[in-house]
């Protein structure tokens, strides 16, 4: 198999697609998001808990349902990992930098914004290819979705508008 | 009257198919791997012969104005190309000139018939568009599970409009339309409206059975000839549907043009859906009347180079022969089936019967998504498609939530088909899932 398949398959993603952390429904919670990633069907559920301690708001705990490709998996795995336990405010910073590392067609971010990402920074090669893009960002969509709900108060489940 | 999809003769020779080949400069280049590409997509777009970018080209370099406007020699020249072109592809589905109407793709064609009715059903276009056309709560209209969403969901929003009802005719384990649901055609169903060949499971539907039923109850027929025109022998008159609709890039044609067929009486009483310039007669401050069909369908300026290209897209399809056409791509269905079939951990989702099936085999990998599998393949140069092909209730009914597919065309070859079942082969060891 030639190495751009290496590059983009990284073993860590690989681990991470067949280990899932964080996989299942979590019960209780204060917001769940359903995304769909319309141009291959994949779709997730995730669902959000809240610790409310001094430094504010941080993330309790992450469960999620989903189908979907080996990208979308094991970045949701991943996003479990990262997530859990982090304030609100970090948790945001972690998703822009996700985000802008998916935007960057491959290319590395600065070495301390790349480390922050842990496990995720295996997703770099995945930028490279367009149409996967969306299938790394599915989970950290719904992620950011959910938070939204959780600290406004709003009834869960937000549905966002499919891209076209 | 089903075209005949059996192996045979007339399919074409070594040498006619490198000068096919020839014909289409873009099977000419290398993927990112730096492999030649494999172009197994076909069913969501062709590849366009040289003559087709060359007809575009012509027109906008000898021959470019706005068509049915102006007295000037362009605007002359411009509107005879288009209805040229117009009768070129009427003749090629076996249907007169006046009987085929512009459209940007196959999607506007049926949403123009469902919006058609629409108006007709809130008293537009006079009695007797109402009673052709028009729908009343309990009334039917009937699609099947095979559907591609742009013939169910333009018929789930006329019902919903309406008050009509919407009811489908079911699919066996292996997709073809089950003969035992048939019955759902009934006294209550005003529309019928199937595919000729799903882009999914690659099965040719039995049109004239259907066509049978549909006139026994008083019924119209629409059918989606997207898939069947491009690949079979298909006369719309002799198949007796009183609409069909047909994409002009799925035919070696350009993006941007596709036709809806519609019988004669029909169009004549049928409402306009689009309104505006070039589709009139008369319009005053107090309302207007409308130009026969089929120019009351074509409101604004219309997609003139595109119907050129599409002109010479039959001329070269017309050229090799829709027999020559069906005998090659089947002999690749005959192949895709086999070759899918035998690499272990592979399902073909549809009929592994290549009777009455076209070159579209959609399958599954177990242990690996369909994303991944696309992906695998592009890298060794292979282009196919994976998702839902935008037909999520067939993949429901299947059992699968999106599946990967490999569809053939005119230039494809044998070899190409071979490579592509090698590469498929390496899938499941690449993502370790092969060890039983």
């Amino acid at each position: 198999m030639a190495d751009a398949m290496e590059q983009l398959y990284q073993e860590v993603i690989l681990d991470h697609y067949r280990a899932r952390h964080g996989a299942g429904e979590l019960d209780p919670y204060d917001a769940e998001s359903f995304q769909v990633n319309p141009t291959c069907g994949d779709q997730v559920t995730l669902r959000v808990r809240l610790a409310h301690g001094d430094g504010g708001p941080s993330v309790e705990a992450v469960g999620w349902v989903g189908q979907g490709c080996s990208i979308s998996q094991a970045s949701l795995s991943v996003l479990n990992d990262l997530v859990v336990g982090r304030t609100i405010n970090e948790v945001d910073t972690l998703n822009e930098t996700f985000r802008e590392l998916m935007h960057g067609r491959g290319a590395e971010l600065p070495e301390e914004k790349q480390d922050s990402l842990g496990d995720a920074s295996a997703f770099t090669g995945v930028a490279k290819y367009p149409a996967r893009i969306k299938c790394a960002l599915l989970g950290w969509m719904a992620l950011r979705d959910a938070l939204a709900h959780a600290l406004t108060s709003e009834p869960a489940s937000g549905t966002q508008e499919e891209e076209r | 009257m089903s075209a005949p999809v059996t192996a045979g003769s007339g399919a074409l020779s070594a040498a006619e198919l490198a000068a096919v080949r020839a014909d289409f400069p873009i099977l000419g280049r290398t993927t990112r791997s730096g492999r030649p590409l494999v172009y197994l997509d076909s069913a969501a777009t062709s590849q366009k012969p040289q003559c087709v970018i060359d007809a575009e080209q012509d027109f906008y370099e000898k021959r470019n104005a706005a068509v049915h406007r102006g007295a000037h020699q362009l605007a002359e020249e411009a509107t005879e190309a288009y209805e040229q072109a117009r009768a070129a592809v009427a003749a090629f589905v076996g249907v007169a000139p006046d009987e085929l109407v512009w459209t940007k793709n196959a999607t506007e064609g049926i949403n123009l018939v469902a919006y058609a009715m629409s108006n007709a059903t809130l008293g537009r276009g006079g009695a007797r568009a109402q009673e052709l056309f028009g729908l009343r709560p309990g009334d039917e209209i009937v699609v099947t599970e095979a559907e591609h969403h742009a013939n169910l969901v333009p018929w789930q929003e006329l019902c919903a409009r309406t008050g009509a009802s919407l009811r489908w005719i079911g699919l066996t384990e292996d997709g073809r339309l089950d003969p035992a649901t048939f019955d759902v055609v009934g006294e209550r169903t005003r529309l019928l409206a199937f595919t000729h060949a799903s882009n999914v499971t690659g099965a040719v539907s039995p049109v004239a059975e259907l066509v049978a039923r549909a006139r026994a109850v008083g019924a119209l027929v629409l059918l989606d000839a997207c898939q069947s025109v491009p690949h079979l022998p298909v006369d719309l008159r002799a198949l007796g549907v009183d609409f069909a609709v047909f994409s002009g890039h799925k035919m070696l044609g350009p993006t941007g043009v596709g036709a809806l067929y519609g019988r004669r009486e029909l169009l004549a009483e049928m409402p306009p859906f689009l309104t505006g310039g070039s589709m009139v007669q008369v319009v005053t401050m107090d309302g207007t009347t409308y130009a026969d069909a089929p120019q009351r369908f074509e409101a604004g300026t219309q997609m003139v180079s595109q119907t050129v290209g599409l002109h010479a897209a039959v001329d070269y399809l017309g050229e090799l022969g829709m027999d020559a056409v069906a005998a090659h791509e089947h002999s690749l269905t005959e192949r895709l089936i086999a070759g899918i079939s035998s690499v272990p951990g592979v399902r073909v989702l549809g009929p592994t019967d290549t009777r009455d099936r076209l070159a579209v085999v959609a399958f599954s990998v177990d242990g690996v998504h369909p994303h991944d599998v696309g992906q695998v393949l592009d890298d060794a140069g292979v282009a196919i498609r994976v998702g839902h092909h935008c037909a999520q209730p067939v993949h429901q009914r299947l059992g699968v939530h999106a599946s990967a597919r490999a569809s053939a065309g005119i230039y494809t070859t044998e070899e190409e088909i071979d490579v592509f079942v090698e590469q498929l082969g390496t899938v499941r060891r690449f993502f370790g899932v092969d060890h039983g």
